[in-house]
């Protein structure tokens, strides 16, 4: 059948439809997948903004935990971890640490007094080089059980609305549990008498491929000495760092790493919720802070304490924080090695 | 740079439609695990990096082979700018190929990350510890992954236009199979 000029034009013009909604298709599915047309997806973008104090956030610093010092040190595995996870960190032997102690706020300049949580992260790298890093903080426990009801609880905070916060605790009654921790523990005028946990629960699979669900604690060998808030501003804005400089310098500080089994049963999903204190617990070894160096010079500026860089032995649980984390923490290195112009590295380690 | 055959050799056309699969789910997964802080975000990254390694290797075998089998002429009544697009689009697929994987893996070793394919396989770092390099790197495969999907969207476009407009038998010099089969 012999086909006219108009019909053949008509149909490139249908073929050439095709085309375009073949690539037209493709390209909204690219979007779709990259959250660009939903709305309500919870983002490390928006998790990591729902952190920035109001004025913005300090260039070039952590969005959160920005006020810290760094360490160099060593942990000293004592074998017993192995029976937990194959993991080379947890082999007799002493391997290199880079930390960092740090506060919970997301304002480099905060007065020490100021910050209620407190934070350690960690870096310990064995000869395979598979490295294990953690960050933890002092509370026993976690404000909220969700992610999502940590970015509710951020955007309350920074809410003008009277009874924001009061919908997020509603919502999220495990938050009282945590303030109550906040208003009656005592506080220390020293980052080596603070006790750290990882609160996140992890897997250790140990040489049998057995799993076994932990969390882990450093516990210091430094006695706690309580002191009152109004004290400890009154030693200064930064008398943290002064006092770990000072007694690092005068000796190395040591904590021991106590690594927690839970029961069948015990919540791993929700850090919020401790464990009871009867459950088995494991000395694996021991944490030695030799050094301390000023954070804009030192060695932990630009390492990213991503609580997801395991080394094979150790991988996630169930909990969905770690995940979380590590998508923020990135989002939050990626903008702050970016913005190194405003925290360039010099002599003398000044802030901002 | 052509050969008289009138097909890609097999082992090219299987490379070619193994890494476009492989290539598009690592822009769907590149784009998806930048955009979420669920469990899957773990998981995304956790496929990201060997998969991306793994295009690395193949693209470097895919060029070999082309060192080797070359590429069947283009039709000769294609237009001359249409050719010089089929050319220059060719050398930027190959770039982007080898270019995307090797810029993933300096900006973790600039970042100071371990680069863990599974396991306790892990690559060494490439790069020295460096914001600045880390942030370079870090824009380069963002923008180059929306430049690499743009160009497979045009590439697929040309494609179809070869094959549903003109007909010229481009397509079918990669095909998996043609309807019936009588390879070179
Ligand atoms: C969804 C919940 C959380 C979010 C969004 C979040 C966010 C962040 C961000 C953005 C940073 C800065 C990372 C960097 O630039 O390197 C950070 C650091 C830190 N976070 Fe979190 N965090 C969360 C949960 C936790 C939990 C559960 C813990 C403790 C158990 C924790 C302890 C720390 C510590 C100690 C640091 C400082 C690490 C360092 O010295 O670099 N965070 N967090
Ligand atoms: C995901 C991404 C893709 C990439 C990176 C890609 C890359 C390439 C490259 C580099 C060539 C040159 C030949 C060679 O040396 O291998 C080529 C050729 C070809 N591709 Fe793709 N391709 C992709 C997807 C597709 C799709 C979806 C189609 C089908 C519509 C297609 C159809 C063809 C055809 C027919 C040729 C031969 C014609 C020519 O040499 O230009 N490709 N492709
Ligand atoms: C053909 C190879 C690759 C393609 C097509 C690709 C594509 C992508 C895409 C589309 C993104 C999301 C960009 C954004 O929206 O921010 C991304 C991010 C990323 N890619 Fe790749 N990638 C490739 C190879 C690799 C390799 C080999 C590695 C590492 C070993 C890697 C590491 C990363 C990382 C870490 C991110 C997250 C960047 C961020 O923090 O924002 N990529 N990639």
């Amino acid at each position: 059948m012999p086909q006219s000029p108009l019909l053949l034009k008509k149909i490139s013009i249908a073929r050439l439809a095709i085309i375009a909604a073949v690539v037209g298709v493709v390209a909204v599915a690219f979007a779709y997948t990259a959250g660009w047309l939903s709305s309500n997806r919870l983002t490390p973008k928006k998790l990591v903004a729902s952190l920035a104090p109001p004025r913005g956030p300090a260039l070039g610093h952590r969005r959160n935990h920005a006020k810290g010092i760094c360490f160099t040190g060593t942990f000293e595995a004592n074998g017993n971890g192995s029976e937990l996870s194959k993991a080379q960190v947890f082999m007799p032997g002493q391997y290199p640490v880079v930390g960092r102690f740090n506060l919970a706020t997301a304002d480099p300049n905060a007065a020490d007094a100021m910050v209620r949580v407190r934070g350690l992260g960690i870096r310990i790298t064995p000869p395979n080089g598979q490295e294990w890093r953690s960050a933890m903080i002092d509370a026993p426990i976690f404000p909220v059980s969700t992610v999502q009801g940590f970015y509710d609880l951020q955007m309350a905070s920074a809410s003008k609305q009277p009874d924001a916060m009061k919908k997020v605790i509603a919502a999220h009654p495990e938050f009282l549990t945590f303030v109550s921790w906040a208003k009656s523990a005592p506080w220390t005028s020293s980052y080596a008498e603070e006790r750290y946990n990882s609160l996140n629960s992890f897997l250790f699979i140990d040489g049998s491929g057995a799993k076994h669900t932990i969390r882990w604690s450093l516990i210091p060998a430094a006695q706690p000495v309580a002191i009152s808030p109004d004290e400890l501003a009154k030693r200064g804005p930064d008398f943290l760092e002064k006092e770990i400089t000072q007694r690092v310098a005068a000796g190395p500080q040591r904590w021991s790493l106590m690594v927690t089994v839970a029961n069948p049963g015990d919540p791993a999903a929700d850090p919020s919720k401790a464990w009871p204190a009867d459950r088995r617990t494991v000395n694996v070894g021991t944490l030695t802070v030799q050094q301390i160096e000023q954070e804009a010079d030192g060695p932990c500026r630009d390492i990213n304490y991503d609580p997801t860089v395991l080394p094979a032995g150790i991988t996630t649980s169930d909990d969905p924080f770690p995940s979380a984390r590590s998508a923020a923490y990135s989002r939050s290195y990626n903008s702050r090695t970016a913005e190194e112009k405003y925290y360039p590295r010099n002599a003398t380690g000044a802030k901002q | 740079m052509t050969t008289s055959r009138k097909r890609f050799t097999a082992p090219q056309r299987l490379l070619h439609w193994l890494m476009a699969i492989c290539i598009l789910s690592m822009l769907f997964i590149g784009v998806g695990m930048v955009s979420t802080v669920t469990s899957k975000y773990l998981t995304l990254v956790q496929i990201h990096k060997p998969l991306g390694i793994a295009i690395l290797v193949l693209a470097l075998i895919r060029l070999s082979l082309r060192f080797v089998f070359h590429a069947p002429a283009l039709p000769a009544d294609m237009p001359e700018p249409m050719k010089l697009a089929a050319e220059l689009s060719q050398y930027v697929l190959y770039a982007l190929m080898i270019g995307m994987p090797l810029i993933g893996w300096g900006m973790l070793s600039a970042a100071s990350y371990p680069v863990v394919l599974f396991g306790s396989v892990h690559l060494p770092s490439i790069l020295p510890v460096s914001p600045s390099l880390h942030t370079l790197l870090w824009h380069a495969h963002y923008y180059l992954a929306f430049a690499f999907f743009a160009t497979i969207l045009m590439h697929v476009a040309a494609i179809l236009f070869h094959k549903l407009i003109r007909n010229d038998g481009v397509f079918e010099t990669m095909a998996p199979m043609l309807p019936q089969d009588k390879s070179e």
